[in-house]
């Protein structure tokens, strides 16, 4: 459990094929001018479609099938119940007619901005420190990851009891200093605040963790190279740390990306919002992200099709958004 | 404090330098706090009675009503059921998903065959698509099958895990070298020996690895057993804490008694295992940029 994976350059020579038939002979890079695998090599390699078909039977059960048949619903009126009826592009002109569906686009994105911006940044700066020091390196780690194991539920309602409008922690400590109380679970922007504080809280550490790896796999010479030359650690930190460091970069704030707009546990719980409380995502609906919308279409009001054309426009703005992240990181490198 | 260098030029280095381990410390301690705060601030919530946390100041420090409110909080949900399905339910799940994905990473990673290419890279295209694409059909392929409400609802969609596939092929790819398949399969050994006597022992730390990611990932799931577990009577821990919150705003002290309880479990497993869990989540994070 303590070796991490191998990785760098695999340690073996060159040596490939050798006798026996090929559906037992290991695969590496075919030498230049190797036949592909004919026709008949599928029935030879029965083994390696029975190893992956596990696997498979539930990926397409469960994960290909299911988004294929997601974007079928979205042309449909369908509750569940009664049988489904083709309406065409009527869920999506809804969709973009329906205030509520932008109001949690906007939820969404300032929440996002307000997460993700202080988390990547936050990371970087925790790994260059950690990198820095020799001691307690190990305990450093730990305890900074910790917050990404725990479980959202939990982080929600302990987030939901330190900010309680009446009671919480954070307005008794302004109270002392003779703030009154500030309605965090009741403003709109306090609201995304608090949510956006939780997942800073929740994923610093992961980040600062894939930081701190890439920091460690950039050989120190270039910086002793660097410090002959007279460049500060400032200077270092931002011609030399963060270009080398670019595409690490870039695969954080992609999954940033992807995780960081799908947020819906913390509203869900922090508003419990379920069946009986009708007041989906907190005052003012301030804290219902898209993805909480969906869950309330599709499972509180029965709109499947609706809900399946939320969650596909939702994609699309995912996918824009990445694109959008990629270029701008790419951008910077040539500039 | 006077280490002379005078072969670097700019001054600026040399002032920042010295005191750079300390304020680092300094920066990194105040972090922890932050980030350890909650658990500690959790304790104290669930060993105080919910005036004391609702008085103004709230009491700051640990107090004597921990078991009271765990009585309480046992009295009012079904906290060891909920928490024997979720144990049920993740152990399934991990057990599983280090079964078919270490035997579909060992074909991906080893063997060349017709369509492996484009099988590995539609794995690698719904490995980034969100999940919640597919959560409803997979509600109505349920219902279709009448397992709504059943444990085995949960564990089946988490089966097909393509992070563990792709993240166990990039390992076999450069940890089991191919002259140790080459010489197994010289005496004789076909693939799945292959598999479970070569590949298998040499991928443990890499097997560990994606058994505490996946254990954790299946314990603090809440979103798909929310919406598939239709019997508030029969649900997993994350859900029952939930709604434990939702019906007992007015008791704070119990709630976070639960939360305590529901929480401690995974924090000791993760505290247990974290230095080889921490650089395996790293290797992973590096290898897919």
């Amino acid at each position: 459990m303590s070796s991490p994976p191998v990785t760098g350059p695999a340690t073996v020579p060159e040596h490939r094929g050798g006798p026996g038939p090929a559906r037992f002979r290991p695969r590496r890079t075919p030498p230049a001018g190797t036949v592909r695998p004919s026709r008949r090599g599928v029935l030879s390699h029965w083994r390696q479609y029975l190893a992956i078909s596990p696997f498979y039977l539930i990926f397409i059960g469960f994960s290909f099938f299911p988004v294929l048949y997601s974007l079928y619903l979205a042309f449909q009126r369908y509750d569940g119940l009664g049988t489904k009826q083709f309406v065409g592009l009527q869920q999506f002109e809804f969709l973009w007619n329906d205030p509520v569906f932008w109001l949690s686009i906007r939820n969404t994105l300032v929440i996002w901005v307000l997460s993700t911006v202080p988390t990547l940044f936050g990371a970087l700066v925790l790994a260059t420190l950690l990198h820095s020091v020799r001691r307690f390196k190990g305990f450093y780690r730990i305890a900074l990851y910790v917050p990404n194991v725990t479980s959202i539920v939990a982080v929600a309602i302990f987030f939901g009891a330190v900010f309680s409008n009446n009671f919480g922690l954070v307005n008794a400590i302004l109270g002392t200093v003779g703030i009154s109380p500030v309605p965090w679970l009741s403003n709109p922007w306090l609201i995304k605040l608090v949510i956006a504080l939780l997942m800073t809280w929740m994923w610093t550490g992961y980040n600062m963790i894939i930081y701190l790896a890439g920091l460690q796999a950039i050989p120190t010479s270039i910086y002793e190279a660097a410090k002959m030359d007279g460049a500060g650690p400032v200077r270092t930190f931002f011609q030399i740390t963060i270009p080398i460091m670019r595409p690490i970069i870039l695969f954080t704030v992609i999954i940033s990306t992807i995780n960081g707009l799908q947020s819906f546990s913390e509203p869900q719980v922090l508003f419990a919002s379920n069946a009986a409380n009708q007041n989906v995502g907190g005052p003012g609906q301030a804290g219902l992200t898209t993805l909480l919308y969906f869950y309330q279409s599709a499972f509180l009001n029965n709109d499947y099709g609706y809900g399946a054309a939320i969650v596909w426009a939702f994609f699309v703005l995912i996918m824009v958004l990445v694109v959008i992240n990629w270029r701008l990181v790419q951008r910077g490198r040539k500039s | 404090m006077t280490t002379a260098d005078t072969t670097r030029p700019v001054t600026g280095t040399r002032r920042l330098r010295r005191p750079r381990g300390l304020t680092a410390h300094v920066f990194l301690m105040v972090a922890v706090l932050i980030s350890v705060f909650p658990f500690v601030w959790t304790i104290v919530m669930a060993t105080n009675t919910t005036e004391d946390i609702y008085k103004s100041p709230p009491k700051l420090t640990f107090g004597s009503h921990l078991l009271e409110n765990i009585r309480h909080m046992l009295n009012t949900i079904d906290f060891f059921g909920s928490m024997l399905n979720t144990i049920v339910v993740a152990g399934v799940t991990t057990v599983l998903v280090l079964f078919i994905d270490s035997l579909a990473a060992f074909a991906f990673a080893k063997f060349d065959f017709p369509g492996r290419k484009v099988l590995f890279g539609t794995l690698l295209v719904f490995m980034m698509l969100p999940l919640q694409l597919a959560v409803l059909p997979q509600f109505i392929l349920m219902s279709e099958i009448g397992w709504v409400g059943m444990l085995k609802a949960l564990a089946l969609p988490a089966l097909a895990n393509a992070f563990g596939i792709f993240w166990l092929h990039q390992y076999i790819q450069n940890g089991v070298p191919d002259e140790l398949l080459d010489a197994a399969r010289i005496d004789g050994a076909g693939f799945f020996r292959q598999y479970w006597n070569i590949a298998l022992p040499m991928i443990k730390p890499a097997l560990s690895f994606l058994a505490i990611y996946a254990f954790v990932n299946a314990w603090n799931d809440y979103v798909w057993p929310l919406i598939v577990l239709t019997d508030p009577s029969h649900v997993t821990l994350q859900v029952e804490l939930a709604q434990l919150h939702v019906g007992h705003t007015t008791d704070y002290s119990m709630v976070m008694a639960g939360v305590l309880m529901a929480a401690l479990p995974l924090v000791v497993v993760f505290a247990i295992f974290a230095r080889g869990f921490i650089a395996g989540a790293t290797e992973g994070a590096v290898q897919g940029s």
